[in-house]
C-alpha cells in the first residue's frame, strides 16, 4: 500500500470523518423523514382533491340517472369517458351487468359499493394495456344499478416516484460529498497530525532542536502546537543546561578522579622507601579529599535547589554574621594582600538558615580573595594593594542587599550570568582552587531564602550581590 | 579508651576496629542496632560509635533510647548524610557530635578522643596550662612563662580549645565548629592562617614550640615535640 493509500485509509479514523460521517448520517435521516412526511401530505390532498371531483361528478350523474334513467347516465358516462382518458367509470344495472364505462372490471377493492378507494386497472385506451392505478368511489343509483365513478392518478403516483427518485439522488450526492469532504478535511488533519508526529518522535530520537509544524492560521492545532513548541524550548533550555552541568561535573569531579589514581600509579611504580609511600599515599587521600569536597558542594546545591532545607529559618543578626566571617577571613586577605573592611547598616536583620547564609557569604569572600589576591601578588611586595569590601544595606522596604566587592579583574558582563550556574568556571580560574560550586552555592541559598545574587562590575573588579527578604 | 561501634558496613567498621586499636583504644563491634543497644546498655564504654542508618534499629532511636534510661555516654553520629538539617537531627536526639561520610580517620579520632574527656565539667576548669603557657578563663589573661601575651578575642577562644584538648589533636573541622561555629568546609585554609598567627604570638619568641602541627591532622598543643 502506498503512503497516500495508507492516508487514506487511516483518515477514516480521524475525528473529523467522524464527525462529519455522523452528521451526514444524521442529516440523510432527517432529510429522509421530511421528504417522506412531504410526499405522504402532498399525495394525501391530491387524493383528497380527487375524490371531492368524484364525488361531485357522482352527484351530477347520480341525479342524471334519477332524472333521466339509466340511459340518460349511459350516454353521459360514454360521452365522458371519451373526453378524457383519465375520467373512469363503470355503470352497472341492478343485476350487476355492467351497461357502459371505460372500467374493464368492476374493482374489487370498490365492489361492497360503500367506500371509496384506490384500486389498480388495466388501461386499454390508447397508451395499451398499461397496469395504472386510480381512485374511485362507487355510487348506489336510485334504481339500483351501481356506478363507479374514478380518475386515473397514475400521474400522482409517478410524481411521487420522481420526488423519491430525485430526494435519493439528492441524499446520495450529500452523502457521498459529505464523507468525501469529511475525508478530505480528515486527511489534511491527519497530515499535519502525522507531521507533528514526526517531530516528536524526531524529538524523542534526541533532536531537541526540533519543532512541531505550525500553520499560523491560530486555529486548534495551531494553538496546541504553539504551545507544545514552547514547552520544547524550555526543556531544551534546561537539558542544555543540564548537558553543560553533567559535562562539568563530568570534568570537576574526573580531573579529580585522575590526579587520585594517577598519584597512587605513581606512588605504586616509583615509591620505593617508606617515606615516599607515606607521601604518595598522603597525596592519593588529599586527591580523594578534593573529590569529597566537590560532591558534598553538590549534594547541598541538589537539596537546597530541591528545597528541603527550607525548616530551619531563623531571626538572623547579619551584622554578627558578617563580622565573623570577616574575622575569620580577614588573615587570609590580609596574606593575600587585601584589607578585608565590612560596612554594616544597623539593625539588620534576616529571617534566614544561619549556617547557609554564613556559607554563602563565606564563599564570596573567599571568592573576592581568591580572585583579586593574584593581581596583587602581581604588583609584587605590595602590601594591602587591593581591597574587599563587604556591605549590608536596607533596600526598599523588606529587602536586604549584601554585597561584596574587590577591586580584582572582575569577570567580563557576558559571563557574569553563566558564572552563577553550577560547575561553571571561567577558563582563566579554572587552575585556581575550589569546587567551582562556591557561586552556585550562594545563588542557591539566596533562592531558597526567596532572594537572588547578582554580579555587577565594581568599575574595577566585581561586586557580588545577593539580596533577601528582610526578617521581622 | 573503650569504643564501642555500631556499624552495619563490616569493612569500615573493622578499619575503624583495626585503627582505633592501633592507636592505643580498645574498641568492640556490634553490627545491628539492637544488638548496639544491648551492649552499650551492659557496657562501660566511654564512646559509642553509632551509625544512622542500620538495620533492625536505627541509630537516632539507640541513642534516644540510652539517653532516656539515663545513660549519659557520648555519643558521635556517623552519617552518610550531611545536610545541616540531618546535623541537626542527630545533635537533638541526644548525640555529641557528628561526623560525616567518608570520613578521615584522623577526624574521627580526634573527635572521639575530645569526646571520651567531656566527663570532666568543664565549667569548673578556670585555668589551662601547658607547660609555662598559662590560660586563666576568669580574667581572661594569658601568659607564658609569666609574660603577658595580648590576644584577639577570636585568638583567646582558639588558643582555649586547643588548651582544652591538650596533647590531643583538634582537627581544622574541629575548629571550625567549635571556635567560629562553622559547620562547613571553607575552601580556603583560613584556620591554618589563624593558628599560625596564634603560633607567632605564643611560640616565636620562645625557645620550645607547643603549638605543633599533625601532618594530615590538625594541630596540638603539648609540652614536648615528640
Amino acid at each position: 500500500m502506498t503512503v497516500a493509500n495508507k492516508r487514506t485509509t487511516t483518515a477514516f479514523y480521524t475525528t473529523v470523518f467522524g464527525v462529519t460521517a455522523a452528521a451526514v448520517v444524521a442529516f440523510l435521516v432527517v432529510a429522509a423523514l421530511v421528504v417522506a412526511g412531504l410526499v405522504w401530505q402532498t399525495n394525501k390532498v391530491l387524493s383528497e382533491q380527487v375524490l371531492r371531483t368524484l364525488s361531485s361528478e357522482a352527484q351530477v350523474l347520480s341525479a342524471t340517472e334519477a332524472t333521466g334513467g339509466l340511459d340518460a347516465i349511459t350516454r353521459a358516462i360514454n360521452v365522458r369517458s371519451e373526453l378524457n382518458q383519465s375520467n373512469l367509470y363503470y355503470l352497472t344495472d341492478a343485476t350487476g351487468s355492467k351497461l357502459a364505462g371505460n372500467l374493464s372490471r368492476l374493482p374489487s377493492e370498490l365492489a361492497d359499493g360503500m367506500t371509496g378507494g384506490v384500486f389498480d386497472y388495466t388501461s386499454n385506451g390508447k397508451k395499451g394495456g398499461s397496469e395504472r392505478i386510480a381512485a374511485g368511489l362507487p355510487v348506489r343509483l336510485s334504481g339500483g344499478g351501481l356506478l363507479i365513478v374514478a380518475r386515473d392518478i397514475e400521474d400522482q403516483r409517478a410524481l411521487a416516484g420522481r420526488i423519491r427518485i430525485l430526494a435519493l439522488i439528492g441524499f446520495g450526492c450529500l452523502g457521498v460529498g459529505g464523507l468525501v469532504l469529511g475525508l478530505v478535511i480528515g486527511k489534511s488533519v491527519l497530515s499535519r497530525v502525522e507531521g507533528m508526529r514526526q517531530a516528536s518522535r524526531a524529538i524523542m530520537a534526541g533532536d531537541l532542536a526540533q519543532r512541531l509544524p505550525r500553520s499560523h492560521t491560530g486555529d486548534e492545532l495551531d494553538r496546541l502546537a504553539e504551545s507544545f513548541n514552547t514547552m520544547l524550548s524550555r526543556i531544551e533550555q534546561l537539558m542544555t543546561g543540564f548537558r553543560e552541568v553533567s559535562d562539568n561535573i563530568a570534568h570537576d569531579l574526573k580531573t579529580p578522579l585522575n590526579r587520585l589514581r594517577n598519584r597512587a600509579e605513581a606512588t605504586l611504580r616509583d615509591a620505593t622507601t617508606s617515606q615516599e609511600l607515606q607521601d604518595g599515599l598522603g597525596q592519593t587521600i588529599e586527591a580523594a579529599d578534593e573529590i569529597i569536597k566537590t560532591f558534598d558542594a553538590l549534594l547541598l546545591i541538589a537539596r537546597l535547589e530541591a528545597g528541603a532545607v527550607s525548616s530551619t529559618l531563623e531571626p538572623v543578626d547579619i551584622g554578627a554574621l558578617i563580622r565573623d566571617a570577616v574575622e575569620l577571613y580577614e588573615p587570609v586577605a590580609d596574606d593575600a594582600g587585601l584589607a578585608l573592611t565590612s560596612k554594616v547598616e544597623h539593625d539588620v536583620k534576616l529571617n534566614a538558615n544561619r549556617r547557609l547564609v554564613a556559607q554563602a557569604i563565606a564563599n564570596l569572600i573567599d571568592n573576592a580573595i581568591k580572585y583579586s589576591s593574584r593581581r596583587s601578588r602581581v604588583d609584587g611586595d605590595n602590601r594591602l594593594a587591593g581591597h574587599v569590601e563587604v556591605n549590608v544595606r536596607r533596600c526598599g522596604g523588606n529587602r536586604v542587599e549584601i554585597s561584596v566587592s574587590d577591586d580584582g579583574p572582575g569577570i567580563e558582563a557576558v559571563d557574569r550570568q553563566r558564572v552563577v550556574e553550577r560547575f561553571v568556571r571561567l577558563e582563566e580560574s579554572r587552575t585556581a582552587p575550589g569546587t567551582g560550586l562556591g557561586l552556585s552555592l550562594v545563588s542557591a541559598v539566596a533562592r531558597l531564602h526567596g532572594g537572588a545574587i547578582r554580579l555587577e562590575d565594581n568599575k574595577p573588579g566585581l561586586r557580588a550581590v545577593v539580596d533577601l527578604p528582610a526578617g521581622p | 579508651m573503650r569504643v564501642l561501634i555500631i556499624e552495619d558496613d563490616s569493612e569500615a567498621a573493622s578499619f575503624l576496629v583495626k585503627a582505633l586499636k592501633e592507636s592505643g583504644h580498645s574498641a568492640d563491634w556490634a553490627e545491628d542496632g539492637e544488638t548496639g543497644l544491648e551492649m552499650a546498655r551492659e557496657g562501660g564504654y566511654d564512646v559509642l560509635i553509632v551509625d544512622r542508618m542500620l538495620p533492625k534499629l536505627d541509630g537516632l532511636t539507640i541513642i534516644k533510647t540510652l539517653r532516656e534510661e539515663g545513660k549519659q555516654t557520648p555519643v558521635l553520629v556517623l552519617s552518610a548524610l550531611g545536610a545541616v538539617d540531618d546535623r541537626i537531627k542527630g545533635l537533638k536526639a541526644g548525640g555529641d557530635d557528628y561526623l560525616t561520610k567518608p570520613y578521615a580517620y584522623a577526624e574521627l579520632l580526634a573527635r572521639v578522643e575530645a569526646l571520651s574527656r567531656r566527663t570532666v565539667p568543664e565549667e569548673q576548669v578556670t585555668r589551662y596550662a601547658v607547660a609555662d603557657l598559662v590560660l586563666d578563663r576568669l580574667s581572661h589573661r594569658v601568659t607564658r612563662g609569666g609574660e603577658a601575651i595580648q590576644l584577639q578575642p577570636r585568638e583567646y577562644r582558639l588558643l582555649e580549645y586547643l588548651m582544652k584538648h591538650a596533647g590531643q589533636v583538634v582537627t581544622r573541622t574541629m575548629l571550625l565548629e567549635n571556635v567560629w561555629d562553622y559547620h562547613f568546609d571553607p575552601q580556603t585554609n583560613v584556620i591554618d592562617v589563624h593558628v599560625s598567627r596564634l603560633r607567632a604570638k605564643i611560640d616565636k619568641s620562645f625557645d620550645r614550640p607547643l603549638l605543633h602541627t599533625v601532618r594530615g591532622a590538625g594541630y596540638v598543643i603539648r609540652d614536648g615535640s615528640e
